[in-house]
Protein backbone atom coordinates (compact mmCIF):
# COMPACT_ATOMS: atom_id res chain seq x y z
CA UNK A 1 0.00 0.00 0.00
CA UNK A 2 3.02 2.45 0.74
CA UNK A 3 3.72 1.94 -3.06
CA UNK A 4 0.24 2.79 -4.24
CA UNK A 5 0.06 5.69 -1.65
CA UNK A 6 2.94 7.53 -2.81
CA UNK A 7 1.84 7.23 -6.03
CA UNK A 8 -1.10 9.19 -5.49
CA UNK A 9 0.42 11.99 -3.61
CA UNK A 10 3.46 12.49 -6.24
CA UNK A 11 0.22 12.93 -8.70
CA UNK A 12 -1.05 15.18 -6.36
CA UNK A 13 0.38 16.23 -2.95
CA UNK A 14 -2.88 17.80 -2.45
CA UNK A 15 -5.37 15.11 -2.07
CA UNK A 16 -6.46 13.82 1.40
CA UNK A 17 -6.17 10.96 3.47
CA UNK A 18 -9.76 10.82 3.00
CA UNK A 19 -9.30 10.98 -0.24
CA UNK A 20 -6.67 8.40 -0.63
CA UNK A 21 -8.40 6.17 1.99
CA UNK A 22 -11.56 5.98 -0.56
CA UNK A 23 -9.42 5.43 -3.74
CA UNK A 24 -7.58 2.94 -2.58
CA UNK A 25 -10.07 1.19 -0.44
CA UNK A 26 -8.20 1.37 2.96
CA UNK A 27 -9.37 2.86 6.41
CA UNK A 28 -8.44 6.76 6.41
CA UNK A 29 -6.40 6.17 9.76
CA UNK A 30 -4.05 3.49 8.07
CA UNK A 31 -3.16 6.22 5.24
CA UNK A 32 -2.37 8.47 7.71
CA UNK A 33 -0.23 5.88 9.73
CA UNK A 34 1.57 5.23 5.94
CA UNK A 35 1.81 9.09 5.58
CA UNK A 36 3.53 10.03 8.30
CA UNK A 37 5.79 6.82 8.71
CA UNK A 38 6.81 7.62 5.26
CA UNK A 39 7.60 11.36 6.58
CA UNK A 40 9.05 9.80 9.58
CA UNK A 41 11.59 7.69 7.59
CA UNK A 42 12.39 10.44 4.93
CA UNK A 43 11.06 9.12 1.54
CA UNK A 44 7.96 11.57 1.43
CA UNK A 45 10.88 14.70 1.42
CA UNK A 46 8.29 17.42 1.59
CA UNK A 47 4.95 19.28 -0.90
CA UNK A 48 5.57 21.29 -3.28
CA UNK A 49 3.54 23.39 -5.42
CA UNK A 50 3.95 22.35 -9.42
CA UNK A 51 4.35 26.23 -10.49
CA UNK A 52 4.49 27.65 -14.31
CA UNK A 53 6.65 30.87 -13.94
CA UNK A 54 6.42 31.62 -17.29
CA UNK A 55 3.20 32.68 -16.75
CA UNK A 56 4.84 35.33 -14.58
CA UNK A 57 6.84 37.39 -16.85
CA UNK A 58 10.71 37.61 -16.36
CA UNK A 59 9.85 35.58 -13.05
CA UNK A 60 12.22 32.61 -13.36
CA UNK A 61 15.01 31.25 -15.69
CA UNK A 62 16.73 28.42 -15.16
CA UNK A 63 19.54 26.46 -17.48
CA UNK A 64 21.60 22.71 -17.02
CA UNK A 65 24.93 23.16 -16.34
CA UNK A 66 27.61 20.34 -17.50
CA UNK A 67 30.39 19.72 -14.97
CA UNK A 68 33.23 18.00 -15.28
CA UNK A 69 35.08 16.98 -12.11
CA UNK A 70 38.29 15.56 -10.97
CA UNK A 71 36.94 13.30 -7.80
CA UNK A 72 39.10 13.41 -4.63
CA UNK A 73 40.60 10.75 -3.51
CA UNK A 74 38.58 8.66 -0.81
CA UNK A 75 35.94 11.79 -0.81
CA UNK A 76 34.79 10.89 -4.69
CA UNK A 77 32.04 13.40 -5.97
CA UNK A 78 30.42 13.57 -2.71
CA UNK A 79 32.75 16.86 -1.44
CA UNK A 80 31.85 19.27 -5.06
CA UNK A 81 28.39 18.08 -5.04
CA UNK A 82 27.63 18.99 -1.47
CA UNK A 83 29.32 22.24 -2.08
CA UNK A 84 27.65 22.64 -5.08
CA UNK A 85 23.94 22.26 -3.57
CA UNK A 86 24.37 24.37 -0.87
CA UNK A 87 24.20 27.41 -3.07
CA UNK A 88 20.42 28.83 -3.17
CA UNK A 89 20.76 29.14 -7.07
CA UNK A 90 21.34 25.47 -7.55
CA UNK A 91 18.06 23.36 -7.55
CA UNK A 92 19.22 19.62 -8.40
CA UNK A 93 22.52 17.97 -8.48
CA UNK A 94 23.18 14.69 -9.66
CA UNK A 95 25.87 12.74 -10.48
CA UNK A 96 25.44 11.23 -14.13
CA UNK A 97 27.14 8.23 -16.18
CA UNK A 98 28.73 9.27 -19.89
CA UNK A 99 30.32 12.06 -21.35
CA UNK A 100 30.08 14.78 -18.13
CA UNK A 101 29.89 14.52 -14.66
CA UNK A 102 27.67 16.72 -12.55
CA UNK A 103 24.64 17.65 -13.73
CA UNK A 104 23.39 20.68 -11.99
CA UNK A 105 19.94 22.72 -12.31
CA UNK A 106 20.42 26.52 -11.53
CA UNK A 107 17.90 29.06 -11.60
CA UNK A 108 18.17 32.77 -11.53
CA UNK A 109 16.12 35.95 -12.05
CA UNK A 110 17.77 36.90 -15.58
CA UNK A 111 19.96 35.06 -17.69
CA UNK A 112 22.84 37.24 -16.86
CA UNK A 113 22.11 36.10 -13.26
CA UNK A 114 22.63 32.82 -14.13
CA UNK A 115 25.93 33.40 -16.25
CA UNK A 116 27.47 35.10 -13.63
CA UNK A 117 26.43 32.28 -11.01
CA UNK A 118 28.05 29.40 -13.21
CA UNK A 119 31.52 32.17 -14.49
CA UNK A 120 32.51 33.00 -10.58
CA UNK A 121 31.13 30.30 -8.25
CA UNK A 122 30.78 26.99 -10.17
CA UNK A 123 33.69 27.64 -12.84
CA UNK A 124 36.10 28.84 -9.78
CA UNK A 125 35.71 25.51 -8.49
CA UNK A 126 39.48 24.19 -8.00
CA UNK A 127 38.38 20.55 -8.46
CA UNK A 128 35.94 22.11 -11.52
CA UNK A 129 37.71 21.72 -14.89
CA UNK A 130 35.00 22.27 -17.59
CA UNK A 131 31.44 23.65 -17.64
CA UNK A 132 28.85 23.80 -20.39
CA UNK A 133 25.64 26.07 -20.04
CA UNK A 134 22.20 25.53 -21.73
CA UNK A 135 19.56 27.62 -20.64
CA UNK A 136 15.77 26.22 -20.66
CA UNK A 137 13.84 27.83 -23.60
CA UNK A 138 10.65 26.15 -23.28
CA UNK A 139 9.00 23.99 -20.46
CA UNK A 140 6.83 21.80 -22.11
CA UNK A 141 6.39 19.35 -18.93
CA UNK A 142 7.60 19.64 -15.24
CA UNK A 143 7.59 17.08 -12.47
CA UNK A 144 5.41 15.02 -14.32
CA UNK A 145 2.58 17.77 -15.11
CA UNK A 146 1.99 19.36 -18.64
CA UNK A 147 2.68 22.79 -18.38
CA UNK A 148 1.28 23.35 -21.67
CA UNK A 149 -2.14 23.40 -22.88
CA UNK A 150 -2.69 19.21 -23.10
CA UNK A 151 -5.46 17.74 -25.53
CA UNK A 152 -9.07 18.57 -24.81
CA UNK A 153 -11.42 15.86 -24.19
CA UNK A 154 -12.46 15.80 -27.72
CA UNK A 155 -15.08 12.70 -27.20
CA UNK A 156 -18.37 13.27 -28.88
CA UNK A 157 -20.90 13.55 -26.94
CA UNK A 158 -22.62 10.16 -28.31
CA UNK A 159 -24.95 8.80 -26.12
CA UNK A 160 -23.82 5.50 -25.43
CA UNK B 1 -43.88 17.03 -53.12
CA UNK B 2 -42.46 13.54 -51.67
CA UNK B 3 -44.66 12.96 -48.32
CA UNK B 4 -41.66 11.82 -46.36
CA UNK B 5 -44.19 10.72 -43.85
CA UNK B 6 -45.14 8.22 -46.07
CA UNK B 7 -42.10 7.20 -47.76
CA UNK B 8 -40.26 5.98 -45.00
CA UNK B 9 -40.02 2.99 -42.88
CA UNK B 10 -43.15 3.53 -40.22
CA UNK B 11 -41.14 0.77 -38.04
CA UNK B 12 -38.03 2.99 -38.01
CA UNK B 13 -40.21 6.36 -38.11
CA UNK B 14 -41.97 5.31 -35.04
CA UNK B 15 -38.60 5.19 -32.88
CA UNK B 16 -38.61 7.90 -30.68
CA UNK B 17 -35.43 9.87 -31.07
CA UNK B 18 -33.67 10.24 -27.97
CA UNK B 19 -34.49 12.35 -25.40
CA UNK B 20 -30.68 12.36 -24.19
CA UNK B 21 -29.97 13.69 -27.13
CA UNK B 22 -31.56 16.97 -26.93
CA UNK B 23 -29.95 17.12 -23.40
CA UNK B 24 -26.57 16.76 -24.84
CA UNK B 25 -27.17 19.68 -27.20
CA UNK B 26 -28.46 22.13 -24.36
CA UNK B 27 -24.79 20.84 -22.34
CA UNK B 28 -23.06 21.48 -25.58
CA UNK B 29 -23.97 25.40 -26.54
CA UNK B 30 -23.37 26.07 -22.75
CA UNK B 31 -19.20 27.07 -21.93
CA UNK B 32 -17.88 25.73 -18.85
CA UNK B 33 -19.86 22.41 -18.80
CA UNK B 34 -18.52 19.81 -16.66
CA UNK B 35 -19.75 16.17 -18.03
CA UNK B 36 -20.24 13.13 -16.14
CA UNK B 37 -22.55 12.34 -19.30
CA UNK B 38 -20.15 10.59 -21.79
CA UNK B 39 -19.49 6.48 -21.99
CA UNK B 40 -16.23 6.32 -23.34
CA UNK B 41 -12.66 5.63 -21.85
CA UNK B 42 -10.90 9.08 -21.34
CA UNK B 43 -7.79 7.05 -22.03
CA UNK B 44 -5.83 7.16 -25.19
CA UNK B 45 -5.93 3.38 -27.13
CA UNK B 46 -2.37 2.40 -26.04
CA UNK B 47 0.45 3.04 -27.86
CA UNK B 48 1.64 -0.20 -28.95
CA UNK B 49 -1.97 -0.99 -30.65
CA UNK B 50 -1.95 2.39 -32.55
CA UNK B 51 1.60 2.04 -33.86
CA UNK B 52 0.06 -2.11 -34.84
CA UNK B 53 -2.50 0.42 -36.66
CA UNK B 54 -0.01 2.49 -38.76
CA UNK B 55 2.74 -0.01 -39.12
CA UNK B 56 0.02 -1.96 -41.21
CA UNK B 57 -1.14 0.65 -43.05
CA UNK B 58 2.79 1.20 -43.55
CA UNK B 59 3.26 -1.76 -44.77
CA UNK B 60 -0.23 -1.68 -47.53
CA UNK B 61 -2.61 -3.62 -45.68
CA UNK B 62 -5.42 -1.53 -46.80
CA UNK B 63 -7.88 -4.30 -48.54
CA UNK B 64 -10.64 -5.81 -47.59
CA UNK B 65 -10.22 -8.79 -45.41
CA UNK B 66 -12.13 -12.13 -45.07
CA UNK B 67 -15.85 -11.70 -44.54
CA UNK B 68 -15.33 -13.38 -41.33
CA UNK B 69 -12.05 -11.00 -40.31
CA UNK B 70 -8.63 -11.39 -40.39
CA UNK B 71 -7.97 -15.15 -39.46
CA UNK B 72 -4.86 -14.47 -37.13
CA UNK B 73 -7.22 -11.74 -35.17
CA UNK B 74 -9.75 -14.84 -35.13
CA UNK B 75 -7.48 -17.08 -33.20
CA UNK B 76 -6.37 -14.45 -30.75
CA UNK B 77 -9.76 -13.49 -30.46
CA UNK B 78 -10.08 -17.56 -29.38
CA UNK B 79 -7.00 -17.76 -27.34
CA UNK B 80 -8.64 -14.47 -25.44
CA UNK B 81 -11.94 -15.73 -24.53
CA UNK B 82 -10.32 -19.06 -23.35
CA UNK B 83 -7.69 -17.38 -20.98
CA UNK B 84 -10.17 -14.53 -19.78
CA UNK B 85 -13.28 -16.42 -19.44
CA UNK B 86 -12.78 -19.78 -20.22
CA UNK B 87 -15.19 -20.34 -23.31
CA UNK B 88 -13.68 -21.88 -25.97
CA UNK B 89 -14.99 -20.40 -30.01
CA UNK B 90 -13.20 -22.54 -33.07
CA UNK B 91 -11.85 -19.41 -34.82
CA UNK B 92 -12.22 -20.96 -37.92
CA UNK B 93 -16.19 -20.78 -37.85
CA UNK B 94 -17.34 -19.58 -34.74
CA UNK B 95 -16.00 -16.79 -34.49
CA UNK B 96 -17.42 -13.28 -36.51
CA UNK B 97 -15.11 -9.41 -36.65
CA UNK B 98 -18.29 -6.74 -36.60
CA UNK B 99 -17.79 -3.30 -36.98
CA UNK B 100 -18.04 -2.96 -32.41
CA UNK B 101 -20.21 -4.89 -30.73
CA UNK B 102 -22.88 -2.63 -31.90
CA UNK B 103 -23.10 -4.56 -35.23
CA UNK B 104 -22.85 -7.70 -33.56
CA UNK B 105 -25.76 -7.19 -31.69
CA UNK B 106 -27.58 -5.73 -34.84
CA UNK B 107 -26.63 -8.61 -36.76
CA UNK B 108 -27.41 -11.27 -33.83
CA UNK B 109 -31.17 -10.12 -33.34
CA UNK B 110 -31.60 -9.70 -37.08
CA UNK B 111 -30.67 -13.67 -37.72
CA UNK B 112 -32.72 -14.46 -35.22
CA UNK B 113 -35.89 -12.77 -34.96
CA UNK B 114 -39.07 -13.69 -37.53
CA UNK B 115 -41.92 -11.08 -37.33
CA UNK B 116 -43.39 -11.28 -34.09
CA UNK B 117 -40.83 -12.80 -32.49
CA UNK B 118 -40.79 -11.64 -28.82
CA UNK B 119 -36.94 -10.21 -27.10
CA UNK B 120 -36.66 -10.28 -23.46
CA UNK B 121 -34.66 -7.14 -22.68
CA UNK B 122 -33.74 -6.60 -19.03
CA UNK B 123 -33.89 -2.57 -18.07
CA UNK B 124 -32.29 0.19 -17.49
CA UNK B 125 -29.79 -1.15 -20.27
CA UNK B 126 -27.97 0.24 -23.23
CA UNK B 127 -30.56 1.86 -25.55
CA UNK B 128 -30.31 0.07 -28.67
CA UNK B 129 -31.78 -3.22 -27.57
CA UNK B 130 -35.68 -2.29 -27.79
CA UNK B 131 -35.08 -0.39 -31.28
CA UNK B 132 -32.94 -3.07 -33.11
CA UNK B 133 -35.75 -5.66 -31.70
CA UNK B 134 -38.67 -3.69 -33.61
CA UNK B 135 -36.50 -2.86 -36.95
CA UNK B 136 -36.06 -6.92 -37.32
CA UNK B 137 -39.48 -7.72 -37.05
CA UNK B 138 -39.53 -8.57 -33.13
CA UNK B 139 -41.78 -6.97 -30.63
CA UNK B 140 -39.58 -6.57 -27.35
CA UNK B 141 -40.39 -7.42 -23.71
CA UNK B 142 -39.49 -5.87 -21.16
CA UNK B 143 -38.52 -6.94 -17.46
CA UNK B 144 -38.09 -3.86 -15.51
CA UNK B 145 -35.10 -5.36 -13.01
CA UNK B 146 -34.76 -4.04 -9.52
CA UNK B 147 -33.22 -2.17 -7.44
CA UNK B 148 -33.06 -4.22 -4.10
CA UNK B 149 -31.99 -7.24 -6.68
CA UNK B 150 -28.52 -5.05 -8.01
CA UNK B 151 -30.82 -4.60 -11.25
CA UNK B 152 -30.07 -8.22 -11.68
CA UNK B 153 -32.69 -10.56 -13.82
CA UNK B 154 -33.73 -13.07 -11.58
CA UNK B 155 -35.27 -16.20 -12.54
CA UNK B 156 -39.13 -15.62 -11.19
CA UNK B 157 -38.73 -12.04 -13.37
CA UNK B 158 -37.55 -14.62 -16.71
CA UNK B 159 -40.11 -16.91 -15.75
CA UNK B 160 -42.89 -14.70 -15.36
CA UNK B 161 -42.88 -13.04 -19.54
CA UNK B 162 -41.90 -16.61 -21.36
CA UNK B 163 -44.10 -17.22 -23.46
CA UNK B 164 -44.13 -19.11 -26.87
CA UNK B 165 -43.29 -16.50 -28.93
CA UNK B 166 -40.16 -15.74 -26.84
CA UNK B 167 -37.15 -16.01 -28.90
CA UNK B 168 -34.00 -14.37 -27.55
CA UNK B 169 -32.86 -13.64 -23.87
CA UNK B 170 -31.00 -10.35 -23.91
CA UNK B 171 -28.34 -10.31 -20.70
CA UNK B 172 -26.43 -6.85 -21.23
CA UNK B 173 -23.93 -7.28 -18.12
CA UNK B 174 -22.12 -5.90 -16.59
CA UNK B 175 -24.21 -3.32 -17.40
CA UNK B 176 -24.02 -0.10 -18.57
CA UNK B 177 -26.07 2.02 -16.51
CA UNK B 178 -26.22 0.41 -12.98
CA UNK B 179 -23.14 -1.44 -13.27
CA UNK B 180 -24.34 -4.24 -12.61
CA UNK B 181 -23.28 -8.18 -13.24
CA UNK B 182 -24.75 -11.40 -12.76
CA UNK B 183 -22.86 -13.90 -11.00
CA UNK B 184 -22.04 -17.45 -11.57
CA UNK B 185 -24.70 -19.04 -9.28
CA UNK B 186 -27.25 -15.93 -10.91
CA UNK B 187 -26.67 -17.24 -14.06
CA UNK B 188 -27.39 -21.31 -13.04
CA UNK B 189 -30.59 -20.20 -12.01
CA UNK B 190 -31.10 -18.08 -15.31
CA UNK B 191 -30.01 -21.61 -17.45
CA UNK B 192 -32.78 -23.64 -15.17
CA UNK B 193 -35.23 -21.64 -16.73
CA UNK B 194 -34.04 -21.69 -19.87
CA UNK B 195 -33.44 -25.32 -20.08
CA UNK B 196 -35.55 -27.60 -22.64
CA UNK B 197 -37.05 -24.81 -24.77
CA UNK B 198 -35.30 -22.84 -27.89
CA UNK B 199 -34.63 -19.53 -26.14
CA UNK B 200 -31.68 -17.81 -27.49
CA UNK B 201 -29.49 -15.36 -25.21
CA UNK B 202 -27.88 -12.52 -26.59
CA UNK B 203 -24.94 -11.93 -24.09
CA UNK B 204 -23.73 -8.58 -24.74
CA UNK B 205 -20.16 -8.71 -22.90
CA UNK B 206 -18.66 -5.41 -24.02
CA UNK B 207 -17.38 -4.28 -20.38
CA UNK B 208 -16.03 -8.10 -19.02
CA UNK B 209 -12.96 -6.46 -18.89
CA UNK B 210 -14.25 -3.81 -16.36
CA UNK B 211 -15.15 -5.85 -13.00
CA UNK B 212 -13.97 -4.74 -9.51
CA UNK B 213 -14.66 -7.88 -7.07
CA UNK B 214 -11.53 -9.05 -8.27
CA UNK B 215 -13.06 -12.28 -10.02
CA UNK B 216 -13.19 -12.31 -13.29
CA UNK B 217 -16.45 -11.54 -15.58
CA UNK B 218 -18.44 -14.74 -15.68
CA UNK B 219 -19.19 -15.79 -19.14
CA UNK B 220 -22.36 -17.29 -19.74
CA UNK B 221 -21.25 -19.12 -22.69
CA UNK B 222 -18.53 -20.95 -20.36
CA UNK B 223 -21.49 -22.51 -18.22
CA UNK B 224 -23.26 -25.59 -18.81
CA UNK B 225 -26.55 -25.34 -20.60
CA UNK B 226 -25.95 -22.04 -22.36
CA UNK B 227 -23.18 -22.52 -24.88
CA UNK B 228 -25.11 -23.82 -27.69
CA UNK B 229 -28.13 -21.06 -27.05
CA UNK B 230 -26.05 -18.17 -26.90
CA UNK B 231 -24.25 -15.61 -28.38
CA UNK B 232 -21.11 -14.04 -27.25
CA UNK B 233 -20.78 -10.41 -27.85
CA UNK B 234 -17.81 -8.38 -26.97
CA UNK B 235 -15.42 -5.97 -28.29
CA UNK B 236 -12.14 -3.77 -28.27
CA UNK B 237 -13.74 -0.17 -27.41
CA UNK B 238 -14.30 -0.59 -23.78
CA UNK B 239 -11.54 -2.89 -22.35
CA UNK B 240 -8.88 -1.35 -24.88
CA UNK B 241 -9.72 2.26 -24.69
CA UNK B 242 -10.58 2.05 -28.55
CA UNK B 243 -13.91 3.02 -29.14
CA UNK B 244 -12.93 5.33 -32.69
CA UNK B 245 -11.45 1.82 -33.85
CA UNK B 246 -15.48 0.28 -34.42
CA UNK B 247 -14.19 -3.47 -34.09
CA UNK B 248 -16.07 -5.95 -31.98
CA UNK B 249 -16.94 -9.80 -32.48
CA UNK B 250 -19.92 -11.87 -32.31
CA UNK B 251 -19.17 -15.87 -31.21
CA UNK B 252 -21.63 -18.83 -30.93
CA UNK B 253 -22.54 -21.80 -32.52
CA UNK B 254 -21.54 -22.15 -36.27
CA UNK B 255 -24.61 -22.46 -38.11
CA UNK B 256 -25.99 -18.47 -36.24
CA UNK B 257 -22.43 -17.59 -37.19
CA UNK B 258 -23.01 -18.83 -40.59
CA UNK B 259 -26.54 -16.82 -40.97
CA UNK B 260 -25.10 -13.86 -38.92
CA UNK B 261 -22.13 -13.52 -41.20
CA UNK B 262 -24.07 -14.33 -44.52
CA UNK B 263 -25.64 -10.61 -43.10
CA UNK B 264 -22.72 -9.06 -42.40
CA UNK B 265 -21.21 -10.25 -45.75
CA UNK B 266 -23.98 -8.13 -47.84
CA UNK B 267 -23.91 -5.03 -45.31
CA UNK B 268 -20.50 -4.94 -44.21
CA UNK B 269 -18.14 -6.84 -46.41
CA UNK B 270 -15.28 -7.05 -43.77
CA UNK B 271 -14.84 -5.06 -40.80
CA UNK B 272 -12.13 -2.19 -41.08
CA UNK B 273 -8.64 -3.98 -42.02
CA UNK B 274 -6.40 -1.20 -40.36
CA UNK B 275 -8.51 -1.44 -36.94
CA UNK B 276 -8.10 -5.54 -37.32
CA UNK B 277 -4.16 -5.16 -37.25
CA UNK B 278 -4.39 -2.92 -34.44
CA UNK B 279 -6.90 -5.20 -32.54
CA UNK B 280 -4.14 -8.31 -32.63
CA UNK B 281 -1.78 -6.16 -31.02
CA UNK B 282 -4.32 -5.57 -28.47
CA UNK B 283 -4.97 -8.98 -27.29
CA UNK B 284 -2.00 -10.34 -28.09
CA UNK B 285 0.34 -7.67 -25.82
CA UNK B 286 -1.51 -5.59 -23.71
CA UNK B 287 -2.86 -6.79 -20.63
CA UNK B 288 -0.91 -4.48 -18.36
CA UNK B 289 -2.66 -1.50 -20.39
CA UNK B 290 -5.93 -2.96 -19.75
CA UNK B 291 -4.62 -4.15 -15.87
CA UNK B 292 -3.62 -0.18 -15.65
CA UNK B 293 -6.57 1.07 -16.91
CA UNK B 294 -8.63 -1.38 -14.52
CA UNK B 295 -7.26 0.05 -12.04
CA UNK B 296 -7.49 3.67 -12.34
CA UNK B 297 -11.53 3.01 -13.00
CA UNK B 298 -11.50 1.11 -9.64
CA UNK B 299 -10.20 4.49 -7.75
CA UNK B 300 -12.37 6.38 -9.42
CA UNK B 301 -15.51 4.12 -8.67
CA UNK B 302 -14.48 4.45 -5.38
CA UNK B 303 -14.18 7.89 -5.12
CA UNK B 304 -17.90 8.59 -7.01
CA UNK B 305 -19.53 6.16 -5.06
CA UNK B 306 -18.45 7.00 -1.23
CA UNK B 307 -18.87 11.04 -3.15
CA UNK B 308 -22.57 10.48 -3.88
CA UNK B 309 -23.22 8.76 -1.11
CA UNK B 310 -21.40 11.12 1.31
CA UNK B 311 -23.63 14.59 0.00
CA UNK B 312 -27.23 12.28 0.60
CA UNK B 313 -27.60 10.14 -3.00
CA UNK B 314 -27.85 6.75 -2.45
CA UNK B 315 -25.44 4.91 -4.50
CA UNK B 316 -24.98 1.34 -4.55
CA UNK B 317 -21.86 -0.42 -5.46
CA UNK B 318 -21.17 -0.61 -8.84
CA UNK B 319 -19.61 -4.27 -9.75
CA UNK B 320 -18.56 -3.63 -13.48
CA UNK B 321 -18.73 -0.94 -16.06
CA UNK B 322 -18.01 2.40 -15.58
CA UNK B 323 -20.61 4.33 -14.47
CA UNK B 324 -22.49 5.04 -11.13
CA UNK B 325 -26.02 5.04 -10.88
CA UNK B 326 -27.18 6.71 -7.67
CA UNK B 327 -30.78 7.23 -6.93
CA UNK B 328 -32.45 10.50 -6.40
CA UNK B 329 -35.42 9.73 -5.02
CA UNK B 330 -34.64 11.43 -1.92
CA UNK B 331 -34.68 14.99 -3.69
CA UNK B 332 -38.74 14.32 -4.56
CA UNK B 333 -37.94 15.18 -8.48
CA UNK B 334 -37.77 13.30 -11.56
CA UNK B 335 -34.45 11.85 -13.13
CA UNK B 336 -35.16 14.29 -15.87
CA UNK B 337 -36.09 17.52 -13.39
CA UNK B 338 -32.98 16.49 -12.23
CA UNK B 339 -30.70 16.65 -14.69
CA UNK B 340 -32.29 19.39 -16.40
CA UNK B 341 -31.85 21.31 -13.39
CA UNK B 342 -28.51 20.24 -12.60
CA UNK B 343 -27.51 20.78 -15.72
CA UNK B 344 -28.77 24.77 -15.83
CA UNK B 345 -27.97 25.59 -12.21
CA UNK B 346 -24.51 24.22 -12.10
CA UNK B 347 -23.68 23.11 -15.19
CA UNK B 348 -23.22 19.68 -14.42
CA UNK B 349 -24.22 16.99 -17.08
CA UNK B 350 -24.90 13.39 -15.85
CA UNK B 351 -28.04 11.61 -17.58
CA UNK B 352 -31.51 10.53 -16.14
CA UNK B 353 -31.93 6.90 -15.82
CA UNK B 354 -35.25 7.28 -17.80
CA UNK B 355 -32.97 7.07 -21.37
CA UNK B 356 -32.32 3.39 -19.95
CA UNK B 357 -36.25 2.48 -20.02
CA UNK B 358 -38.97 3.61 -17.30
CA UNK B 359 -37.79 1.45 -14.64
CA UNK B 360 -34.35 3.70 -14.71
CA UNK B 361 -36.93 6.54 -12.69
CA UNK B 362 -35.65 8.21 -9.27
CA UNK B 363 -31.82 7.29 -10.91
CA UNK B 364 -29.18 9.05 -12.92
CA UNK B 365 -26.33 7.91 -14.08
CA UNK B 366 -22.82 9.02 -13.79
CA UNK B 367 -19.88 8.32 -15.56
CA UNK B 368 -16.44 8.24 -13.85
CA UNK B 369 -14.48 7.87 -17.19
CA UNK B 370 -12.89 11.04 -16.10
CA UNK B 371 -10.21 12.35 -13.71
CA UNK B 372 -10.42 11.81 -10.20
CA UNK B 373 -10.14 15.61 -10.37
CA UNK B 374 -12.74 16.31 -12.36
CA UNK B 375 -15.13 13.78 -10.70
CA UNK B 376 -14.63 15.82 -7.25
CA UNK B 377 -15.29 18.84 -8.89
CA UNK B 378 -18.77 17.10 -10.57
CA UNK B 379 -19.75 16.26 -6.68
CA UNK B 380 -18.98 19.44 -4.97
CA UNK B 381 -21.20 21.42 -7.92
CA UNK B 382 -23.55 18.70 -7.25
CA UNK B 383 -23.20 18.74 -3.35
CA UNK B 384 -24.06 22.60 -4.17
CA UNK B 385 -27.32 21.95 -5.91
CA UNK B 386 -28.96 19.63 -3.58
CA UNK B 387 -28.14 21.91 -0.14
CA UNK B 388 -29.96 24.66 -2.63
CA UNK B 389 -33.00 22.67 -3.78
CA UNK B 390 -33.90 21.94 0.07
Amino acid sequence: MKYEVLKLLSQNAKYSPEDISTMLGITEAEVVDIISELEKDNVIRGYKAVIDWEKLDGAYVSAIVELNVVPKAGLGFEEVAEKIMKYREVEAVYLMSGDYDLNIIVKGKTLQDIAWFVAKELATIDSVTSTATHFVMRRYKDMDVELITGVNDDRGQLFV
Amino acid sequence: MIDYGKVLNKTVTDIKPSGIRKFFDIAATMDDVISLGVGEPDFQTPWSIRKAGIESLQRGKTKYTSNWGLIELRREISNYLERKFSVKYCPENEILVTVGGSEAIDMALRALINYGDEVIIPQPSYVCYEPITRIAGGVPVIVNTKAENDFKITAEELRSVITDKTKVLILPYPSNPTGAIMEKEDLLEIAKVLDGTDIMVLSDEIYAELTFSGKPHVSPASLEGFFERTITVNGFSKAFSMTGWRLGFACGPKPVIDEITKIHQFAIMSSPTTSQYAAIEALKNCDEDVKYMLKQYNMRRRMIVAGFNKIGLTCREPKGAFYAFPSIQSTGMTSEEFCEKLLYSKKVAVVPGTAFGESGEGFIRASYCYSVEHIKEALSRIEEFLKEIK
